[in-house]
C-alpha cells in the first residue's frame, strides 16, 4: 500500500479540556480500504480522537485532512455529508421502526420529493438487496427493537453503507456482543471492506485487533506513540507500546503495617454482571482494583454498598456478617462509597459545602430530630481546614468549586460519617495534578488511622503507585491478584484482557495461574 | 505559569459563587419589592384598595391559598408537583360534611376525619410515585385530581352540605381580638415549616432529595420515605385549607378548590422555588401567595373581567418560570 492512497490524515492534533491535555500533537494516517485499529489504555485519548473526526469536538490545533480536503470547523452534520459515519457503543436506532425505515432514516427515497411521499417499495427492495449483499439474515420488515444487539449493530452498519460513507468508525463495537455475534460482526466488517469502505476500529480487545486490523495506531497519554503493521506485530508488541512508560515518583505512597481483616467479601454474584467475587481487605491496606472500563469494578463496589441489588454473596465487616440491602445499611456498617461521578452521584451542587459535608448521617448532629446548627458548622470548618479545602467559606455553593475541591468535599462527607472502609471509584478523575497528590495524601492518612481503602482506578500507574495489593477484573470476574512488588503493567494488562501470554515475560508468577483458571 | 492560571481560575469560581448567592438575594428582594410596587399601583388605581376592610379581605382569601401552598412548596422543592390539592381539599371536606352533618359524628372527630382523608390521599400520591414508579408526579397527581373530584361529586350527588357545628367553623370563622384565627394558623404553620425545613434532619433531607435524588440515596437518605412524606403533608395541608374554607363559608361543596393548584404553583414559583428542585424557602412562598392575592383583589376592585384575571395569572406563571430558568443559568455559571 502506498501513501498516495491515504484517505485520512491527522497532523498535530491537540485538544485541551479544563485542567487536562487530552490530546497532544496526535498524528494518524489511514489508507483507503484498510481496517485501521486504534488502541490505548483507558484515558489514552481514543474517545477524544473519535470526537474530533465526527465533529463532536473541534481540535485546538492541528489539521485533519480527509478525502482530498482539509476539514475545518467540522460539525456532526458535515462529517456525515463528507462520508464519515460513526457507530457508537450506544446504538442510534429507533426501536419502534422497521429495519428498512431505520436504514433509510433521514435519507428516505421519495416518490414525489416536494410532497415528501415515500417510495416504500423501492426502499424495501434496496434494503433487501443490501442485507443480501452483506450476507445478513435479517428481515427488512422486522421491528428493530425486537432484534438482538448484534443484529441492531449490523443495521447501523447498513445505514452507514447506504449513506455512502467512505469511512466507518466503530467505537468498541464488540463490548456488548457475544462471541458469536462478534464473529458475525467481523464477517460484515470484511464485507464492508471489500466494498472499498475504510473502517476505523477502536477496541480494548487486543486479540480482535490482531485478528482483524491491517494496521494499528497506538495512543498513550494523549499522544500517538506508534503505528504498526499488524502482519509483523503481536499482541505483546501492542501491550508494550500501550504501557511503555516509567512510573515517576508522583505517588507519595506510605506503607502501613496491615492490621486485622476489616472487610471480607465472599461469593458476590449479580446475574450477567458479577461472577463469584471474593476478596479481603485489611486495616491499613490500600487494595487496588484494576481493569478495563466495563470490567465490573464499579459494579462490584455498588453491589457491596447496596447501591445496586446483588443476587448472592456474604459481606463481613470486622469479622461479623452484615446485611446490606441499601446504601443506608452500608453506611451503618461503616463502609463509604465515593462514587466516580461526583456531580451526578456524589454532591448536591446547588447546596453549600456545609450541607454536603454533613448530609451522610445527619442525625448525629441532632437531638430529638432538632439539628445543632453550630456543631454542623464547627465540624465542617474543622475538616475543611484539615483537608485544605480552598473555599472562601463553608457556605459556598459546591457547584462553584474546582474538581479537586469538590472531591475533597466528597471525602469530607464520608470522613464525617465515621466510616472505617473507604471505596474510592476513580478518586482523581478530572482533577489537576496538584490536587491528585493531595488526594493520595488523604488516602495515606486514612490508612494510617487504621481504615481500609479500596481504590478503583483506570490509570494503570496510579493503581500500581498507590496500592499495596492489586486485583484485576475482566468481564465481571477477578482474573488476577498481585502484590505491589509483583505487579507490572504488562501483567495487569494481560489479566485485564484475559489473554494468555504467548511468551512468559519475567515473573508472570501468581497472576498467570489465575488468568488461566 | 500553570499555578497562576489555576489561581486565576479559582478566583473566578469564587466570584461566580458569590455572584450566584448575590443573584439569589437580589431575586428574593425583587419579589418583595414587586409586592410593594403592586400594592402601590393598586392603591393609586383604586381608592378602596388600601382600607382595613379590604386588606383583611385579601388576607383571609390568601389564608386558604397560603396553606395549600405549603404542600405545593414541598412538592416542587423535591422537583415534583401536586396537581391534586384542589380536589383533595374538596373531597376531604365533603367527607367531613357527610360524617359530621349527615351522620352526626363528634365535631373534633370529624375534623380528624377531614385531615386524615387529605393525608391518606396525599400518601397515595406518594405511593404512586415511589412504589408504582409512575414517571412523574405530574401524571399521578393529575389522575388523583380527577378521581378525587369525581368522588367528591358522587358522595352527595353534587349537593353541598352546610350547618356545621361551631368547632368545625372555628378555624375559618373566629377571631382572637381583631385577628382572625386563620391568620394565626398561617403564621404558626409557616413558622413551624421554616423550623422544620432548616432545623431538622428530615427537613434537610427534603432539600437533599430535591437537589439530587441519586446522591441522596447513596448518602443513605431514604428517598422514597421522604417523597411519601412530602406528598402526605401536601394532602394534609390541602385538607387543612379546606377546613378553613369550610369554616369561613359554613358549607362544603364538591366544586370547592378548583384551580387552587394553579394559584399555589404560581405562588411557589414566584416565591423563588425552582422547578428543578432543591431551591427555595418557605418564607418567600408566603410573599408569592400575597402577590397573587393582591393581583386578584386589585383586578376585582377595578372591575376587571375574571377572564382577564385568569389571563394575568397565566402570564405571571410563565414570567416566573422564565425567571427561574434564567436564574438556573446564572447559578450553573453558563451562558
Amino acid at each position: 500500500m502506498e501513501n498516495n492512497n491515504v484517505l485520512l490524515k491527522l497532523e498535530g492534533i491537540t485538544k485541551r479540556f479544563p485542567g487536562v491535555k487530552a490530546l497532544s500533537a496526535v498524528g494518524l494516517e489511514v489508507i483507503a480500504g484498510e481496517v485501521h485499529g486504534i488502541v490505548g489504555e483507558n484515558g489514552a485519548g481514543k474517545s477524544t480522537l473519535i470526537k474530533m473526526l465526527t465533529g463532536a469536538h473541534l481540535p485546538d490545533s492541528g489539521t485533519i485532512w480527509f478525502d482530498g480536503h482539509f476539514l475545518k470547523d467540522l460539525t456532526p452534520r458535515k462529517a456525515m455529508q463528507i462520508g464519515i459515519a460513526c457507530i457508537y457503543q450506544e446504538l442510534n436506532l429507533i426501536p419502534h421502526l422497521t429495519v428498512v425505515e431505520n436504514i433509510f432514516l433521514g435519507r428516505e427515497i421519495r416518490r414525489v420529493s416536494a410532497l415528501g411521499i415515500l417510495n416504500r417499495k423501492e426502499m424495501a427492495e434496496k434494503a433487501t438487496q443490501l442485507l443480501l449483499d452483506l450476507g445478513l439474515s435479517i428481515s427488512p420488515q422486522a421491528r428493530t427493537g425486537s432484534l438482538g444487539i448484534g443484529h441492531q449493530q449490523m443495521v447501523e452498519i447498513c445505514r452507514a453503507v447506504w449513506s455512502n460513507a467512505k469511512m466507518i468508525i466503530m467505537d468498541e463495537p464488540t463490548s456488548s456482543l457475544s462471541e458469536k455475534e462478534a464473529e458475525d460482526l467481523f464477517r460484515i466488517v470484511a464485507q464492508v471492506k471489500a466494498r472499498g469502505v475504510t473502517v476505523l476500529f477502536i477496541s480494548h480487545r487486543l486479540d480482535e485487533i490482531r485478528a482483524n486490523c491491517d494496521r494499528v495506531t497506538v495512543l498513550r497519554d494523549g499522544q500517538s506513540v506508534a503505528q504498526v503493521d499488524m502482519a509483523e506485530s503481536s499482541v505483546d508488541d501492542l501491550i508494550k507500546l500501550m504501557v511503555g512508560r516509567d512510573i515517576q515518583n508522583k505517588y507519595p505512597k506510605v506503607r502501613v503495617p496491615a492490621g486485622e481483616e476489616i472487610l471480607s467479601v465472599e461469593g458476590l454474584n449479580r446475574k450477567g454482571v458479577l461472577h463469584d467475587i471474593s476478596f479481603r481487605l485489611r486495616a491499613g491496606e490500600v487494595l487496588g482494583f484494576a481493569g478495563l472500563v466495563g470490567a465490573g469494578r464499579t459494579e462490584t463496589a455498588r453491589a457491596i454498598t447496596g447501591a445496586d441489588p446483588k443476587d448472592s454473596g456474604v459481606i463481613l465487616v470486622q469479622g461479623g456478617e452484615v446485611k446490606i440491602r441499601s446504601p443506608r445499611d452500608s453506611i451503618d456498617a461503616g463502609i463509604a462509597f465515593l462514587t466516580e461521578d461526583r456531580k451526578e452521584q456524589g454532591l448536591i451542587l446547588i447546596q453549600s459545602v456545609m450541607f454536603n459535608s454533613t448530609m451522610v448521617k445527619l442525625e448525629q448532629y441532632a437531638k430529638f430530630g432538632i439539628l445543632g446548627l453550630k456543631s454542623i458548622r464547627v465540624n465542617t470548618e474543622r475538616l475543611a481546614e484539615e483537608l485544605q479545602l480552598r473555599t472562601p467559606s463553608v457556605d459556598m455553593m459546591v457547584g462553584k468549586l474546582s474538581g479537586g475541591n469538590q472531591q475533597k468535599v466528597v471525602i469530607a462527607k464520608w470522613l464525617l460519617s465515621k466510616a472505617k472502609i473507604f471505596i474510592f471509584d476513580e478518586p482523581t478523575r478530572g482533577i489537576d495534578v496538584g490536587a491528585k497528590v493531595e488526594v493520595y495524601k488523604l488516602i495515606n492518612q486514612l490508612v494510617e488511622s487504621g481504615a481500609g481503602v479500596i481504590i478503583i482506578c483506570s490509570e494503570m500507574d496510579e493503581v500500581m503507585g498507590m496500592s499495596d495489593r492489586i486485583l484485576v477484573m475482566h468481564e465481571g470476574r477477578i482474573t488476577a491478584e498481585f502484590t505491589q512488588e509483583e505487579a507490572t503493567q504488562e501483567k495487569i494488562m494481560y489479566a485485564a484482557s484475559n489473554i494468555k501470554a504467548d511468551r512468559d515475560p519475567a515473573g508472570m508468577g501468581a497472576g498467570r495461574e489465575l488468568v488461566n483458571q | 505559569m500553570a499555578e497562576v492560571g489555576n489561581a486565576a481560575l479559582a478566583a473566578a469560581r469564587v466570584r461566580a459563587g458569590r455572584n450566584a448567592a448575590m443573584t439569589e438575594r437580589i431575586y428574593q428582594l425583587g419579589v418583595l419589592i414587586s409586592l410593594i410596587l403592586l400594592g402601590g399601583v393598586m392603591t393609586l388605581l383604586s381608592p378602596r384598595f388600601l382600607t382595613v376592610d379590604n386588606l383583611m379581605n385579601v388576607a383571609s382569601q390568601a389564608a386558604v391559598s397560603a396553606i395549600v401552598s405549603i404542600g405545593m412548596f414541598l412538592a416542587i422543592l423535591t422537583a415534583g408537583i401536586d396537581l391534586s390539592v384542589g380536589s383533595i381539599l374538596a373531597l376531604s371536606t365533603m367527607v367531613m360534611g357527610v360524617v359530621c352533618v349527615n351522620w352526626g359524628l363528634n365535631p373534633y372527630a370529624s375534623i380528624a376525619v377531614c385531615l386524615g382523608t387529605g393525608s391518606l390521599l396525599g400518601f397515595l400520591n406518594g405511593i404512586m410515585l415511589t412504589k408504582l414508579r409512575l414517571p412523574h408526579p405530574f401524571i399521578s397527581t393529575l389522575g388523583m385530581q380527577k378521581m378525587a373530584r369525581g368522588i367528591a361529586l358522587v358522595i352527595t350527588a353534587a349537593a353541598p352540605i352546610s350547618m356545621f357545628p361551631a368547632q368545625v367553623q372555628f378555624l375559618g370563622n373566629n377571631s382572637v381580638g381583631r385577628v382572625p384565627v386563620s391568620f394565626i394558623l398561617v403564621g404558626v404553620l409557616y413558622g413551624g415549616m421554616f423550623l422544620f425545613l432548616t432545623r431538622t434532619t428530615v427537613g434537610r433531607h427534603i432539600y437533599a432529595v430535591g437537589g439530587n435524588k441519586e446522591a441522596s440515596r447513596l448518602s443513605g437518605i431514604k428517598v422514597n420515605t421522604i417523597l411519601n412524606l412530602v406528598y402526605t403533608i401536601s394532602g394534609f395541608t390541602a385538607a387543612l385549607a379546606g377546613l378553613v374554607l369550610a369554616g369561613r363559608v359554613n358549607a362544603v361543596y364538591p366544586l370547592a378548590g378548583i384551580d387552587y393548584e394553579t394559584d399555589a404553583i404560581a405562588a411557589v414559583i414566584i416565591g423563588g422555588a425552582s422547578f428543578f428542585g432543591g431551591v427555595g424557602t418557605i418564607g418567600n412562598t408566603i410573599i408569592g401567595v400575597l402577590l397573587i392575592a393582591v393581583l386578584r383583589n386589585g383586578l376585582n376592585l377595578m372591575n376587571v373581567d375574571s377572564a382577564y384575571q385568569t389571563f394575568s395569572i397565566g402570564a405571571v406563571i410563565i414570567i416566573a418560570v422564565y425567571v427561574d430558568v434564567l436564574r438556573q443559568r446564572v447559578m450553573k455559571g453558563g451562558k
